[in-house]
């Protein structure tokens, strides 16, 4: 589903990836992992396409519609109240029977109840709860999640795992993280950066 | 038409921050008024009816800047647009979203601006009105992509005025035309040129602006 | 550069010819009209080479194209300024003003620099890599198109707002006159040439350069 080979990608004459070889099958779960500012985060963005590399070969199998991202930013507008942020993406993402899903999302990351607060409202947990809810609304064949637990606390953890516990080998993952440990049952490959 | 289904959805949400921040509406309505009263005392008591005309399109214009400064640049919006950019929507409809809810906020300037100019200083002609319209859209479909691009950048809010300025110098030529000349109708032709080649050109290239 | 060399040689021959009393006509100062016009084509086809190799940039995603477009615009800038220089200078001799707005090229080039001026302003706010690449591609195309549209809103600015007062003489030249224009036409094109593929050359090697470095350093 992912293959690349060689990926660099520089910003002036700072090299942030260098020669990059990776392949990730369908239904596969790798984890992607290395210290800060080993370009965890650039490698995730140059799949979704939101970055070119500068060289090296990409081929990503996926249309853009079948995409969920989770970066550092959970990509809400603040001033929108969670609900109203998921329509606009609902709709955007063409998703079927918007209401329920949306509806659905909500309460298993446990923000139904706030779900009419505007996102800036937010704590960062939540924030973080919220920006899931999005990656996961149109039910995408490839996640491509960066640091997901960052910001939540045990019980948004565990909210996680359940998500992600229900979601392997239907869907295609590629996670960054410094912490494998809690995700290594759920791998299937790794890379090292 | 999911095209034109996409372009609403993203203009109704611009317009749903505006409505719930306002921030950007109240600060150009009050930037236009300002501005008109301070172009009133910068003329000499005897200026003729041309001198005023051009000021009431200068004023325009810089309204029409701080207005589309706010609808790209602030730090919201430069995150939150990689979430447009990831969705499976043409990314045209990013760049026509953001024309439609900024010709309604320039409109409801307008709205304001008009009449007061007609006030302080003299009677709006139709002309000068349909100049106005036209002009505006030339505006809103110059200035959104012109913002994206200052958005990338650092010193945004410095960058998207030099940016926009030479590329308005041909609707203030049609503008001003339009409201003091005896045949407005080749003025507001140019007008309409204008708006038809720079809106066809941004519409084809945001694509380029907003990816890599 | 072999090339380059025989193209200065032409350039060198088109002045050289500039300098030759070929034209006896009202006034030496006309002999500035044999560098301006000459500079200011220049400067057009510059912007416009800038904006081919804009569109090949997108059309392809080849980043190669990005560095050309670059210098032919930073070269179109260079011969833009040039050609207010030397507009200035011909105002000043002919009609003894420094500036003219009833000179529609002199006009047409003020907007041009100051839309060009902010194409700098632009690449260097943002970061290098293909982004910048791109956006400063979309901002060439932009330029060119600003041409002819700012050519025609000056032209309708002369009936209203700035009367044309000067004259001055363009297409009625004699045959002397013309083939002197057109030698030094050829002369400015070339010597745009030159320095263009100089520019790119040098960019070129300071990029080589960098990436060297960084092997060195990481090896």
């Amino acid at each position: 589903m992912i293959r690349a080979r060689g990926l660099e990608r520089r910003y002036g004459a700072k090299r942030v990836l260098r020669g990059v070889d990776l392949e990730v099958e369908r239904g596969g779960f790798t984890l992607v992992t290395g210290r800060n500012g080993s370009g965890k985060t650039t490698l995730l963005r140059l799949i979704a396409g939101l970055a070119a590399p500068t060289a090296g070969e990409l081929e990503v199998d996926v249309e853009r519609g079948q995409l969920g991202f989770l970066g550092h930013e959970p990509l809400v507008y603040r001033e929108l109240t969670a609900i109203e942020n998921l329509r606009l993406y609902a709709r955007l993402y063409r998703v079927p029977e918007p209401r329920e899903r949306i509806g659905m999302l909500l309460e298993r990351f446990a923000l139904w109840d706030a779900r009419n607060q505007r996102a800036g409202s937010y704590s960062r947990g939540m924030l973080q709860r919220l920006a899931l809810c999005r990656a996961l609304l149109h039910e995408p064949e490839l996640l491509l999640l960066d640091e997901p637990y960052s910001g939540l606390d045990s019980e948004g953890a565990e909210l996680l795992d359940r998500e992600l516990a229900e979601r392997v080998g239907r869907a295609t993952f590629l996670v960054a993280t410094h912490d494998p440990q809690r995700l290594a049952p759920l791998a299937s490959g790794a890379l090292a950066l | 038409m999911t095209y034109a289904r996409d372009v609403a959805a993203l203009a109704r949400k611009d317009l749903l921050l505006e409505l719930r921040a306002r921030e950007t509406l109240p600060a150009m309505l009050l930037f236009v008024l300002a501005t008109l009263v301070a172009f009133r005392f910068a003329l000499p008591a005897d200026a003729s009816a041309r001198a005023s005309v051009g000021l009431l399109w200068v004023a325009i214009l810089f309204t029409a800047l701080l207005g589309i400064t706010r609808a790209f640049i602030p730090e919201r919006e430069q995150r939150v647009l990689d979430g447009l950019v990831l969705a499976p929507v043409d990314r045209s409809a990013i760049w026509l979203g953001k024309v439609v809810a900024t010709l309604a906020f320039l409109g409801a300037a307008e709205v304001v601006a008009l009449p007061a100019f007609g006030l302080f200083f003299e009677q709006v002609t139709w002309s000068t009105v349909a100049a106005v319209a036209l002009a505006d859209v030339g505006i809103c479909a110059v200035g959104a992509i012109l913002a994206a691009m200052a958005a990338a950048g650092r010193a945004r809010e410095l960058l998207f005025p030099v940016l926009f300025l030479p590329l308005s110098l041909p609707i203030l030529v049609g503008g001003v035309g339009a409201a003091i000349s005896d045949e407005p109708g080749r003025y507001l032709a140019f007008l309409a040129l204008y708006d038809g080649v720079f809106a066809i050109l941004a519409w084809a290239s945001f694509e380029y602006v907003v990816t890599e | 550069m072999a090339v380059a060399a025989a193209v200065v040689l032409v350039a060198g021959f088109a002045l050289a010819l500039l300098w030759a009393p070929e034209d006896a006509d009202q006034g030496p100062s006309q002999r500035i009209f044999y560098l301006h016009v000459p500079i200011a084509l220049t400067a057009y086809a510059c912007f416009g080479w800038g904006a081919w190799k804009a569109l090949r940039l997108l059309w392809t995603g080849d980043q190669r194209y990005d560095l050309e477009s670059y210098t032919a615009v930073h070269m179109g800038t260079i011969f833009g300024t040039l050609t207010l220089v030397t507009g200035s200078i011909w105002a000043r001799t002919s009609w003894g003003v420094w500036w003219s707005w009833g000179e529609r090229q002199l006009v047409l080039f003020l907007i041009l620099f100051l839309f060009y001026a902010a194409y700098f302003m632009l690449r260097f706010s943002l970061p290098e890599g293909p982004g910048r690449a791109r956006i400063s591609a979309v901002y060439a195309l932009f330029g060119v198109v600003l041409i002819p549209i700012s050519f025609l809103a000056i032209r309708l600015a002369e009936n209203l707002i700035h009367p044309v007062v000067f004259t001055r003489d363009g297409p009625q030249m004699s045959g002397d006159m013309f083939f002197t224009f057109c030698v030094c036409l050829a002369g400015m094109l070339l010597l745009a040439g030159t320095l263009y593929l100089n520019e790119l050359a040098g960019k070129r090697l300071d990029l080589r350069l960098r990436d060297l470095r960084e092997s060195l350093e990481l090896g």
